[in-house]
Parts: C-alpha cells; structure tokens; sequence
C-alpha cells in the first residue's frame, strides 16, 4: 500500500491526535464554528436559564405584587411590557414564569424521550410478544386525550405533592408513547441492517448493539420529535393551568400568562404579545440548537 | 490440499434451514447439508443466486437459528448450546460480509469499528493499546494509519472491505467465514483483496469457507470446492479434481458457463443449462436438479439421492458423470 507506519514516531503522532479529536467536546466545538445559529441559540437559551434562576434579583417587581390603580398599562419605561388586569409588572411575571415553564418545557419532554428509547428499543428489537405488549401500552396510551389523562393523574396525584410536580409527572408519562414509536420503527429497520449482523458475529451484546449501533442512528429524528415536545409541554402546562389544575394564581407561568390576557386581545395585545414572543424565540432556539446538535452529530456532514 | 486434512475443526450434520414466508410458507433455502471442514484448508462454497450458499455460512456462525440438525465445532454441538455458551466461542468464529457498504456502521469511524471485538473481548486493556493494535491490524491490512478517524462513506468499496477484514482477524479467530467478499468489488480491486485474504490466510493460519459465484476467483483461492444447488450440496471434492472431473451434470454446467477468451481452445460445444431453478417453496420430489438435468430418469425424481464419497470427492447423484 502507500505508506507504511513503521516509525515509532509517526505512531505517537497519529495517537496524540486522535486523543483530542473525535470527542463530544470537539464534535460541539465544530458546531460553533459551523453553525452560528445554533450556537446562538444554545447562548440564548442558557441567558434564559439564568434569568429563571436569579429572577427575585432582576425582576423589578414581585410576581405578585399588585397595582390596581396601574391596571391594563401599555408598555412604559417604569412597566416594559405594561400590566395586566390586576395591575402585576408583566415583564417581571415572564421572568418568574420561566421558572416553571422552562422546567416543565425541558424537562418532562427529556424525560417521555427517555422513557420511550428504552421501550421503543427493546419492542422493536425483541419483537413478538414483547413488541406486542408494549406497543398495545402505547396505543392506549395514545388514545388518550393526553390532556384528560393528565388531569386524571393530576386529580389522583395533587393530594401529595405539589401542583407543578404533578404537571411533571402527567406530562412525561403522557408522551413516551409517540417517542418509543418512533424509536420502534427506526429500530426495527437498522435490525435488519448487515452492520447489526457483523456486531452480532463478533459477539457484541444486545444491550450494547441497541446503543451502540441503533440509538445513535436514531438521533435525528428524536431531536426533532424533542424539540417539537418543549412547546407542546409548554402550551399543555398552560391548559392545565387555565382549567384550574396546573400552576395556581398568582403563581405566574407562560401559558397562564397567554391564557389570561385572552380578552384583551383587541384592546391591549401586549398582554399576550409578551409572553407569545417568549414563547416563540424559546422553542425557536429549541429548534435551531437542535439542527445544530444533528449535523454536529452527523458523520455525513463533518467538514475537514 | 495438504496432508494434515485429517483434523476436522467444523463439521455440520444435516443441517437444515428453513424461512416463512408472509403467507406461513415454508421456504427451504438449506435442505440436510453435510460438510466437513478441516484445519488449515480453505473450502469455497460456490452456487447461483438464491442457493442457500449465504444461509449456509449464516447458518454455520449462529448468525441464523438452525431449524434442524448440528454444527459441531472441535467436535462439540454449537447449535445446542444457549446463547449465552455460545457467546465466547464467537470469537473463533469471524466474518467477512459481502456488502462493504451495509455492514460498517455509518456512525462510527475507523478506529472505533476496528476496536469494538477488542473491546468487547477485552482485548486490550487501556485506550492506548487498543490504538496500537488497531494501527497494527489497519498496517496488515493495508490502511494507511492516518485513516485512523475516517468514517465509511469516506472510503472506496475496496477500502471499507479492507476494513471489514480487519475487523474480523482483530481477534485471531480459528475459522474466517467471506460471504461473498469481492463480489461487490470492481475487478482490479478484487484481485487486491484476494491476495490479501490469501496472505492473511497463510500468516494467521486461517481456516476458511469462502462463499461466492465467481468461479475463477473460487479457482483461485480454494483449496476444496463445495457446490450448492437450491438449498442442497450436489458436490464436493478438491479444486483440480473438480475443475477437471466433475462428477454432477450441474457442476459441469456451471464450468461449461465460464466464458472461454481465447477462440483456439473453444474446442467443443459448450452446455448450456436450460430451464428455470424451481422455487425453494415447493421442492421437486427427489433430487433438486431432476428438472434441469439431461440425465434424469424416474428414480431422480421419485429418490433424493445422498452425498456419498468416493476418493475424496462427494457427490449427490445416481448418475454421476464420472
């Protein structure tokens, strides 16, 4: 052939290299440089977290606290996205609310997405009656109203624990179903793949063949099934909560927030125009990190 | 061919495999096949598309569940044994697949393909010395090692095969299985990775069954050939002897199929086979070739003749040629 790596040297070389050159860290490192947009994203969506956590220091009024005789404020340097009906500083309510619908944006989704690898993985790849039982779970579980089914969990379970806790918990049991679908199919397709079969020959185990060789596969379609989940989390949160079950007022969230500026719609948009943006540029930012994480991710596309 | 054929690493025992359609019919792609392989040779199984020649070399690795029958490896029952038995006599066991393409996983890249059967069988203990020795195996196939950290659609079909060889000797197993190694392959390409198998072969001591349709490469690199007809052995003898005597009417068809280049030693009129091969779902009562043959008379179609030997050369026929 070509060259021959005799040389001691050219060996260390070569291995020093590779040391610092194919991991997680490099291949994130490549996405900034690729793609600005992602990596933006990615920045806004950590200022985001940020402002949640230290939002008693920034926002410049309680969550709580109440003006009535500013009610129904437009936009002023002292309220910057005005007040609602009660008179509350609509800007300090998005920071307050980014607490909970962050989390309940990002977590349950991470968490259903979980659930659903490790069903979806082991149906598509046992088949028969496993395949059977767990795909039934789901179609059940699918045919649900995800929202009544979550109400139902809520009911039952709001008697200990909290009320967000609870939003939790309905929302990451609602949606392992869809997931562990996807995860199926796509599982039962690369199963029959010639590279599944050369693993099995050398003796790799099942358990490392499903993420090794099958779950990474998988990686572009659950980012998208992931980043469509963080909205739908987020908008399901704020149903639960208008129908009294979610966050209970005057604890702030997003959706609340959109839910109750509903009747001003015409007469005051800001109300709901503040936190629809928020909204908006979140599950954006969701979207396009997402993007940048696949290609990162994605072999096919590596540059250089 | 050598003298110490008598040690016998892998023998199957009517081993027999049969597949369901969507329709629950049974397809009867390996019907009772008995082969013997021994320490050291290099046996081609050689068929046209659809023979069960793959299913055999699956079947042989417990890559497939057998239906019936053995396959004993150093004289014990692999087919029987749980999988979880099984799993370290894998490693004696390794294969080279046909599809350059298909069977390297796009998401990963070169060194961490050739290291999974070191990490898997701990191999090598530190990352440091898996690199060595994935390098080592990359030299002695002959990959360059700055290819290190390629992924596979950055390769030629030649080169991605490459990679699947060094896969299969990373664990130094006892019996290498090629399912059609070069088909896939441009000719010029083909002759490289021939060689190189027939280089690894003599280096590493290898045992190997190699699979494919292309007589000239079974010429080639074989040592014994074995030829399959729907699902069932017809013939199995030594290179030279089959080449030169063959015994079954379809071996001399498909030797009679090798297009000759030189007009001067077209001497006789070739045969040509006729007919179509019958589905392996309904299976011609008696010998699987009945339909084909030019020889068949009423015992071929109501008998199915056995694999009997005679000097060291096999063959399913009650009208052997020779």
């Amino acid at each position: 052939m070509t060259e021959k790596y005799k040389k001691q040297e050219t060996r260390d070389e070569l291995l020093s290299e590779i040391g610092d050159y194919d991991g997680l860290k490099e291949k994130i490192i490549r996405m900034y440089r690729n793609n600005r947009l992602a990596a933006f994203s990615a920045a806004l969506i950590i200022l985001m977290i940020l402002l949640a956590v230290f939002a008693p220091y920034i926002a410049p009024y309680k969550e709580a606290h109440q003006d009535l005789l500013m009610r129904l404020q437009p936009p002023s340097r002292a309220h910057l996205f005005g007040t609602d009906e009660l008179g509350r500083d609509v800007f300090s309510r998005i920071l307050y609310g980014a607490r909970v619908s962050l989390v309940i944006g990002i977590f349950p989704s991470m968490i259903s997405l979980l659930i659903g690898i490790f069903f979806g993985l082991i149906a598509g790849y046992f088949g028969g009656w496993i395949d059977y039982v767990i795909m039934r779970v789901a179609d059940v579980m699918l045919s649900f109203p995800s929202l009544l089914l979550a109400m139902a969990l809520m009911y039952t379970l709001g008697r200990y624990a909290n009320s967000v806790l609870c939003i939790f918990g309905a929302l990451s049991l609602v949606g392992w179903a869809s997931v562990s679908r996807v995860v199926r199919s796509v599982t039962l397709s690369l199963k029959e793949t010639e590279y599944v079969d050369a693993a099995r020959s050398i003796g790799v185990g099942r358990p490392k063949i499903m993420l090794r060789h099958i779950l990474p596969n998988c990686i572009p379609s659950l980012i998208v099934l992931y980043t469509l989940n963080v909205p739908s989390c987020i908008l399901s949160e704020s149903t639960l909560s208008f129908l009294g079950i979610g966050v209970q007022p005057p604890a702030a969230s997003w959706g609340l927030m959109v839910n109750q500026s509903k009747q001003y719609l015409f007469t005051m948009p800001w109300l709901a125009l503040a936190p629809c943006l928020t909204i908006m540029i979140v599950v954006l930012a969701f979207n396009f990190l997402g993007d940048g994480l696949r290609d990162a991710l994605d072999p096919y596309l590596k540059k250089g | 061919m050598n003298e110490n054929r008598t040690e016998v690493i892998l023998r199957a025992e009517k081993l027999t495999k049969h597949f369901l359609t969507k329709k629950k019919q049974i397809v009867h792609a390996l019907n009772e096949a008995d082969l013997t392989l021994y320490k050291g040779e290099t046996l081609a199984v050689v068929g046209e598309s659809g023979c069960g020649k793959s299913t055999l070399g699956r079947t042989l690795i417990r890559l497939l569940p057998a239906t019936s029958g053995k396959v004993l490896l150093n004289g014990q029952d692999i087919t029987a044994m749980k999988e979880k038995e099984f799993r370290p006599l894998r490693r004696k066991m390794q294969m080279v697949f046909q599809d350059p393409y298909a069977s390297l996983d796009p998401r990963m890249n070169v060194r961490d393909l050739i290291a999974e059967p070191l990490v898997t069988w701990h191999v090598t203990g530190t990352a440091a010395e898996t690199n060595d020795k994935v390098l080592g195996l990359m030299e002695k196939v002959g990959l360059p090692g700055e290819f290190l950290t390629r992924y596979p659609h950055q390769f030629s079909g030649g080169q991605r095969q490459r990679i699947g060889i060094a896969r299969a000797i990373a664990l130094d197993p006892d019996i290498l299985i090629c399912d059609e190694p070069v088909s896939a392959l441009d000719v010029s390409v083909q002759s490289q990775i021939l060689n190189l198998l027939k280089r690894l072969r003599k280096e590493m001591r290898l045992t190997s069954i190699f699979i494919g349709h292309d007589l000239s490469v079974i010429h080639f690199i074989a040592d014994r050939v074995c030829v399959m007809f729907l699902g069932t052995i017809c013939e199995v003898a030594p290179k030279d002897e089959l080449y030169s005597r063959p015994r079954h009417p379809y071996t001399e068809f498909l030797l009679d199929a090798i297009p000759q280049a030189d007009p001067h030693r077209r001497t006789r009129e070739k045969k040509l086979i006729k007919g179509e091969v019958p589905s392996p779902v309904h299976l011609p009562e008696g010998c699987c070739f009945q339909t084909r043959c030019p020889y068949a008379d009423e015992r071929c179609r109501s008998e199915k003749p056995a694999l009997t030997e005679r000097d060291g050369h096999s063959v399913a026929c009650f009208h052997p040629l020779y």
